[in-house]
């Protein structure tokens, strides 16, 4: 009944789950709920750039998501408050991706194919990319875990510790940024987005601190990866929207049994 | 006697512009010793402490803070975010961890003792003011700096708070800065006031403050009230004195100029 395929997605689904249920609770934590979408727009300059220059479409789309996580930070260390920065960053970045885009005729027609990855389709090559990737990022998080909680607790106290609270956004951006760009080509930009929001939003009513949010987050993405992908080989729906769908079961069930 | 931290000339713009915040600010702050800054909304008593702390630049004179000098710090105004759950044992290990033994001891000497599994965003105003007085507490400082720690609290409050302080620092030695613009409760806690508006108006023991005409012209009527209520509680004494009264310019802008 499993067939490779379906492993292949469970594994790439749980990889990635493992990350964003932390890197996500920061998302939430520090509202930068909109940092995905940014990205992903982002995606589609990079795109074209890959094409233009005829590099890997990964070094495209991660040096663009690098170059957005770098005005992202500092932005907003100039006091632009941060749902504005990646409101005015996400609508620039595909503007300028589309005017770009438009001079690289060839990239037209499969321009979606590059942005809009489907979890099951993810071969050996992508599981490797998503396993690898998603381990440094989650290593550099446990690595500095201390660190970030304190500066997105409060900038002043981070200071006071002897914490540049800017280094500490910046490495999260950039975390960010590698985990959407890597994702996106393999599971697409609604997935991604959405497992880095929905699980840790739906597990923040259920922990009391910041660690047993972010590995509550982690393990209702695992269990939305399974039981989307599960829904998906039984009634033959969407994988990706499915997995999306179950995130949002738990998110209700998760104000429904708040306690924190 | 060294000094914990000491201030020359300083001088610090708003950050992005060239606006005078601060303009030659000399200041200093010696073991053991409780000094409180008061002054006008505006008149650069928190970007004073900031810069003090070195998390500020300066725009002219220097800083020298002691070597391996440990401080405790309760910033001003410290925004809870509700979106991340913290407990308040957890908050204590921020960012570095500590025993629950050593959690309960900090908490008890505050005054909180077993709030260990509140979420930080469920404590009253005094008590997470306690919280942070506590954590500020952990790793033995030899100077604690509160900016504005009562704001929230009210008058009762206030009084324990400072009383508070005043215990901690007899317990512990460690000195205090503290930012108030709690006039009365200021007086009676500190071993010297610095006024401030822009520059420093005047400084010295509380008896010599409060009767200082820059003093008075900075806070007007209320400061009269301010007296009488000090010279209740305690003798008035002016030999303590120790900065001769500089004057007070309102206007600073043009202070120095």
């Amino acid at each position: 009944m499993l067939d490779d395929f379906f492993i292949r997605a469970l594994l790439a689904g749980l990889g990635l789950a493992v990350v964003t249920g932390p890197l996500g609770s920061f998302v939430v934590w520090r509202r930068m709920a909109y940092f995905g979408d940014s990205t992903a727009h982002a995606a589609i300059l990079g795109v074209a750039l890959s094409l233009a220059f005829g590099m890997s479409i990964y070094v495209g789309t991660v040096a663009v998501a690098l170059a957005m996580a770098l005005l992202v930070s500092s932005l907003s260390s100039r006091g632009q408050s941060m749902d504005t920065i990646l409101g005015v960053l996400a609508h620039s970045a595909l503007a300028i991706g589309l005017v770009a885009i438009s001079f690289v005729p060839s990239a037209r027609a499969d321009l979606s194919s590059y942005l809009f990855g489907d979890i099951l389709a993810v071969g050996r090559g992508d599981l490797a990319l998503i396993w690898t990737g998603g381990a440094l990022v989650l290593g550099t998080l446990i690595w500095r875990w201390q660190r970030l909680v304190t500066s997105t607790l409060n900038d002043e106290l981070a200071m006071a510790a002897g914490i540049d609270p800017r280094i500490e956004r910046l490495v999260l951006s950039v975390a960010l940024a590698v985990v959407v760009a890597l994702a996106i080509r393999v599971v697409g930009s609604l997935l991604i987005s959405a497992l880095l929001i929905v699980p840790a939003a739906a597990a923040r009513g259920l922990a009391p601190t910041p660690e047993r949010m972010a590995a509550s987050a982690t393990a209702i993405a695992a269990a939305s990866v399974a039981g989307g992908l599960w829904a998906s080989l039984r009634l033959d729906t969407p994988a990706g929207p499915s997995i999306v769908a179950a995130a949002a079961v738990f998110f209700v069930l998760g104000q429904v049994f708040r306690r924190f | 006697m060294t000094a914990l931290i000491e201030a020359r000339n300083l001088t610090i713009h708003r950050p992005g512009s060239a606006e005078t915040v601060l303009q030659s600010v000399d200041f200093r702050i010696d073991p053991g010793e409780i000094v409180t800054v008061v002054g006008p909304n505006g008149s650069g008593k928190s970007s004073l402490v900031r810069a003090l702390l070195g998390h500020m630049p300066l725009a002219a004179g220097q800083v020298s803070r002691r070597p391996e000098l440990r401080i405790g710090y309760v910033p001003q105004r410290v925004q809870l975010d509700t979106a991340i759950p913290m407990t308040v044992r957890r908050f204590l290990s921020l960012p570095r961890r500590i025993s629950d033994h050593e959690a309960a001891a900090v908490l008890q000497r505050t005054g909180v003792p077993g709030l260990q599994r509140r979420q930080l965003t469920q404590l009253s105003g005094g008590q997470f003011q306690r919280v942070l007085l506590a954590r500020a507490l952990l790793h033995v400082p030899d100077l604690l700096v509160l900016d504005e720690p009562t704001q929230g609290l009210d008058q009762p409050g206030i009084v324990a708070f400072y009383k508070l302080i005043e215990d901690l620092r007899g317990q512990t030695g460690a000195a205090v800065l503290m930012v108030s613009h709690d006039l009365l409760v200021v007086m009676g806690a500190s071993d010297r006031v610095v006024c401030l508006n822009g520059h420093v108006c005047c400084e010295g023991t509380p008896a010599h403050v409060s009767v200082d005409p820059a003093y008075r012209a900075l806070f007007g009527a209320g400061a009269e009230g301010t007296l009488a209520l000090y010279r209740h509680h305690h003798d008035h004494d002016h030999d303590h004195a120790t900065v001769p009264d500089q004057g007070c310019d309102h206007d600073h802008h043009h202070h120095h100029g």
